[in-house]
């Protein structure tokens, strides 16, 4: 279980989270919903330690998160960036082996994990050898994904992971994220700025306005009971149903 | 820095022959050629590092020891390094003694300074005294660096004669005779055993008030070297007359004969000493050239790459630290290459090292190639997207894999093209360690400029360029080999 509580951040001098607070249990995936600056990808980036709040906590099964337990709790989580965040000098493969290499897993393991994920993300072994330069976007967050599998951690923290995809590519693998994260059963936090896909992958839906929370709950909660004004008028810029 | 140390600290352990010097110009050279010669019939090891530098240089590498010998003039002993006047030749000898130089009996011709015109000129504008040329306080002079510094140079005439001229150019000697004849300065200043006075058909101005003092040349040498060259000495003292000197010098700079064939017939003529020279054919000189300069390039720039790398990621890393290694390896830089060849040589002295030859070159290239590739593994760092850097750390990268699998293959290609700018520079910039004696493509350029040999300039410049043309050709292909193609997509 994830446990966030009062997290407030300021970047460059304007305050962007303000006492927010979320508890999210295991098994759910919950997505971060707003407009940009809304902070939600500022608390993706304090729940992998890569901004340390000003105040307020976050635990990870009762762990709190420090800069000293960060490297510790990061072995349990996976991040996806917006165009998967592959490392261009390096090939597909060697974009997944190097996460297994300096956890000291041999070569053989490397290699069936590769073999293994590549099934599950449903990505054709021959085109491991490539750049990501040299493959499609939705490929390159198929690797992206796999990458975050890798070492099989326990959250799963996606942002904005099909945001840099054409329409066809984003409705196709939304479908089959859905069901990968239903097969494995994860904690995920996703954040995005689509209500379709949000509601499509989440099982709750944390709706942002200026870093704190505007209404939390299912897709239908926000279209029929809108908590305020920039609730309603979120949901029908966006309301496609 | 450490190997750097070492490997010129070797280099400088090894049994050293006798070490000839000379200075700037033909006639230094010349005498430089006839004592390496006379030493070599001798029986001694002996090398000659031609066209070192000026008076200083010449000095300091003498006390320091890094040459044995060289040409000089009592005159300049006097005002420039002893800077006291002497009743006789023997207290001259007694003050050199006195700070362990040793010094031969005068050669036997005086080369005194002297101003000189057109003599066309000088006849139209009724010029034959330096007295005279306070009437002109509009004519223009153009004088050697060293004759504008010196005591009994410039500034010690102008007051002697009350010579009302402000704003006088320094200039090469060399380029002074060219530039009198395009008619840019019509006084230069010159040595009376100069081979261009009767060249250029020059009229020299006569020293109505007798202000500069006589310029015997003689040989000084170090006092531990005293036992291997006395014999040499004994045999020179007296031998070369002033119109023997400027036919010497006439046929050196005028005719194109090489200075160690000069001195060779002088040799044979005058002292009956038949000795061997070799005189390089033209493949073989920029053969040998291309060896040394190659040299001078490829180890400095070894070591420049060496440290210059990981200061330009500790400058990427550590901000306080790195604004200051930036402050300092920029200021560098902005030294003349000059000056700091030339600033060089006392604290080398200090280190027990010597402060001509390549030693000062490879430091001072070494020097010079910092910045480009600081600069240039700095940016390459800086300028990897924050999302990668943050998916590496997410990744718990360790700083380790970090720095060589993700930092270094993507600033690569910056870091690369910094290596690249500072290789081109370094060849263009390795020409000048032939102002310190290391050779190089710089001393056919010096020497060409000396003798106003065109063909000879040329030897030096256009090898540096194709050189310069190579390196950034094998280092294109050597870019191709290295950076990721996952980055040239």
């Amino acid at each position: 279980m994830i446990a966030i509580q009062n997290l407030c951040k300021s970047l460059g001098g304007k305050a962007v989270l303000r006492g927010f607070a979320l508890d999210v249990q295991d098994g759910e995936t919950v997505a971060l919903l707003g407009l940009s600056g809304s902070g939600k990808t500022t608390i993706l980036k304090c729940l992998c330690g890569l901004l340390l709040p000003e105040q307020g906590t976050i635990t990870f099964d009762g762990v709190p998160l420090t800069a000293e337990s960060r490297s510790q709790l990061r072995q349990r989580m996976g991040y996806v960036t917006q165009d998967g965040g592959l490392f261009p000098h390096l090939t597909l493969k060697q974009n997944l082996s190097i996460v297994g290499q300096e956890t000291g897993m041999p070569e053989a393991d490397i290699e069936a994990r590769t073999r293994e994920l590549a099934l599950l993300v449903k990505l054709p072994l021959e085109i491991l050898d490539r750049y990501p330069a040299q493959v499609s976007g939705g490929q390159r967050q198929r690797v992206g994904l796999m990458r975050a599998l890798f070492l099989n951690p326990s959250y799963l923290l996606l942002d904005e992971p099909l945001g840099a995809l054409d329409p066809i590519t984003r409705r196709e693998l939304q479908g089959e994220l859905k069901e990968l994260i239903k097969r494995l059963g994860k904690t995920v936090i996703l954040v995005t700025h689509d209500l379709l896909e949000a509601r499509r992958l989440s099982t709750r839906i944390i709706l942002l306005e200026h870093g704190a929370i505007s209404q939390q709950g299912s897709m239908e909660d926000l279209l029929h009971h809108p908590a305020n004004d920039f609730v309603r008028r979120f949901v029908q810029a966006q309301d496609h149903t | 820095m450490k190997w750097l140390l070492f490997f010129v600290l070797s280099s400088h352990a090894l049994a050293r022959p006798l070490v000839v010097g000379s200075k700037k110009f033909t006639e230094s050279v010349i005498l430089g050629e006839v004592l390496r010669l006379a030493l070599k019939d001798d029986g001694k090891d002996v090398t000659h590092s031609q066209e070192i530098g000026g008076t200083r240089i010449l000095w300091n590498a003498l006390e320091s020891g890094d040459i044995d010998l060289y040409p000089e003039y009592t005159g300049t002993i006097e005002e420039e390094l002893l800077q006291r006047k002497t009743t006789s030749f023997a207290e001259l000898r007694t003050l050199l003694r006195q700070q362990g130089i040793g010094v031969s009996r005068p050669l036997g011709f005086n080369n005194t300074y002297a101003l000189g015109m057109k003599t066309g000129l000088a006849e139209k504008m009724g010029i034959a005294k330096i007295s005279d040329l306070q009437r002109f306080p509009r004519i223009k002079l153009g004088l050697s660096g060293e004759f504008l510094q010196r005591k009994d140079g410039w500034p010690g005439l102008k007051r002697a004669y009350r010579l009302p001229h402000d704003g006088v150019k320094g200039l090469d000697h060399d380029v002074a005779y060219r530039a009198m004849e395009q008619g840019d300065i019509e006084v230069v200043d010159l040595y009376s055993t100069d081979s261009e006075i009767s060249y250029y058909g020059l009229k020299i101005l006569v020293d109505d008030l007798g202000y500069f003092p006589r310029y015997e040349a003689v040989i000084l040498y170090r006092l531990q070297a005293e036992s291997e060259v006395a014999s040499v000495m004994e045999r020179l003292g007296g031998k070369i007359s002033n119109d023997r000197m400027i036919e010497l010098n006439k046929r050196a700079k005028s005719d194109k004969v090489p200075a160690n064939r000069v001195a060779a017939d002088f040799l044979l003529q005058d002292l009956a000493l038949s000795v061997e020279v070799k005189q390089r054919t033209r493949s073989e000189r920029i053969l040998h050239t291309t060896v040394e300069h190659l040299r001078l390039v490829l180890i400095s720039m070894f070591f420049a790459i060496l440290i210059a790398i990981p200061l330009g990621v500790i400058v990427a890393k550590r901000r306080h630290l790195g604004r200051g290694i930036l402050a300092a390896v920029s200021a560098i830089q902005t030294v003349p290459a000059l000056a700091l060849l030339v600033l060089l040589i006392k604290p080398l002295g200090y280190l027990g090292l010597s402060g001509i030859g390549d030693t000062p070159a490879l430091i001072a290239l070494f020097f010079y190639s910092l910045l480009p590739i600081v600069r240039n593994t700095l940016s390459g760092i800086q300028q990897i997207p924050e999302n990668l850097q943050e998916t590496a750390e997410v990744l718990n990268l360790s700083a380790r894999t970090k720095l060589w699998k993700i930092e270094l293959p993507l600033a690569l290609p910056s870091i690369l093209a910094g290596i690249k700018i500072a290789l081109v520079l370094n060849v263009g910039f390795a020409t000048l360690g032939a102002l310190v004696g290391a050779g190089g493509f710089g001393q056919p350029i010096l020497t060409g400029i000396r003798l106003d040999d065109y063909g000879l300039i040329l030897e030096g410049a256009l090898p540096a360029t194709i050189l310069a043309l190579v390196c950034q050709g094998c280092f294109d292909w050597l870019e191709k080999r290295l950076v990721s193609p996952g980055l040239k997509l």
